[in-house]
């Protein structure tokens, strides 16, 4: 194993093991751990397997194979911050809305009889 | 207590505007029999206690929403309180509320789900800047075109709504530059409107929510939120 090889596979497990212990404790949500444990294992493959790496980039015509490696990982980067601005969206939604519930059941409160 | 025929509620957005909310929500309560509804947008300064001591009442939102998102508030509180008709205008005393009136009209008569306050119609005579009334011409035309209503004032905070209106609003309202939004909305639900002239003012305190960036960001933000609306489902 040459050691850029080795670099990378200790670095892809590292991240995947790092994860894993966030979500045991509870610190990441499983849903958001999704993309990054499968992102991480792909790497983590693909540095192993370096034939599989060489064969599919020929399979997309990419002639020199690491580059490959940075296509998937920037690919995976895009698709964890346009997951990010989902969760963003949705959670300014539900901030809106609770804020709203709130400023409306304040005035309820202080009415003493609603309705 | 008498009980006018109709039951409507004056709502004002306000942020930041101690300056001028107190004379505007007495000028309203003195004025006319209907209810006057102060949404305090996450106020820091006294806009709140000056328009509860004016006789409004108040809802505090508990961080800043935007003018839609509070705006929202307001239609939320008339939807859960029965509420026939929502006159919505400006606390800073742009709007003139002796036209207040002409917005009713066309929702107690039943003849327009919405009715649109216009500086541009009649006598009223507004003069803006000139990048203003590009975007004015521009947002003219792509409501026309995308809607079919013929307006002259889209970018008009000053409106009155019916019941269906207050509605589909709680449901479907946009956090922020609402207006121009508004007329795609209205169209995907089907609903009459009515641009009646009314008289706006330039602001007199504080500053206009829209700086030189603000408009690039203001045109682009509005025109795509304009077309995403264009296509969306409403559930």
């Amino acid at each position: 194993m040459s050691r850029v090889t080795l670099l990378s596979v200790c670095m892809s497990a590292a991240l995947l093991v790092y994860i894993l212990e966030m979500v045991r404790r509870r610190r990441l949500r499983e849903e958001y751990s999704i993309l990054w444990l499968c992102g991480s294992m792909v790497i983590l493959v693909l540095s192993v397997k370096q034939d599989w790496l060489i064969r599919l980039s020929r399979i997309v015509g990419i002639a020199y194979p690491p580059s490959l490696l940075f296509l998937v990982g920037i690919l995976f980067i895009m698709l964890i911050l346009i997951h990010f601005s989902i969760a963003i969206s949705k959670l300014h939604q539900m901030n809106k809305r609770m804020a709203q519930e709130l400023a409306l059941l304040k005035e309820e409160v202080k009415e003493g009889d609603p309705k | 207590m008498d009980r006018p025929p109709h039951r409507v509620l004056i709502a004002i957005p306000a942020f930041q505007e101690e300056q001028t909310i107190g004379q505007i929500v007495s000028a309203l309560r003195r004025r006319f029999p209907y209810d006057v509804l102060v949404v305090n947008d996450g106020s820091t300064d006294a806009t709140s206690a000056a328009a509860r001591s004016a006789g409004a009442t108040v809802l505090d939102l508990p961080c800043n929403l935007g003018i839609g998102g509070a705006a929202q508030t307001a239609f939320l509180f008339a939807r859960d309180r029965g509420y026939e008709a929502l006159v919505r205008i400006d606390g800073d005393g742009q709007h003139e509320i002796e036209d207040i009136p002409r917005v009713l009209e066309p929702i107690l008569a039943g003849k327009a789900d919405a009715a649109i306050g216009s500086r541009f119609l009649g006598e009223a005579g507004y003069r803006g800047s000139i990048p203003r009334i590009f975007g004015i011409r521009f947002f003219r035309s792509l409501v026309n075109l995308f809607t079919g209503y013929r307006v002259t004032d889209p970018t008009s905070g000053f409106f009155a709504i019916n019941r269906r209106l207050i509605e589909f609003y709680s449901r479907h309202y946009p956090s922020d530059y609402p207006e121009v939004d508004a007329y795609i909305l209205m169209h995907r639900l089907g609903a009459g409107t009515a641009e009646v002239p009314v008289r706006m003012y330039a602001r007199v305190e504080g500053k206009s929510s829209i700086t030189t960036f603000g408009a690039i960001y203001y045109m682009v933000k509005v025109t795509l939120s304009f077309l995403i609306n264009a296509i969306r489902r409403f559930g």
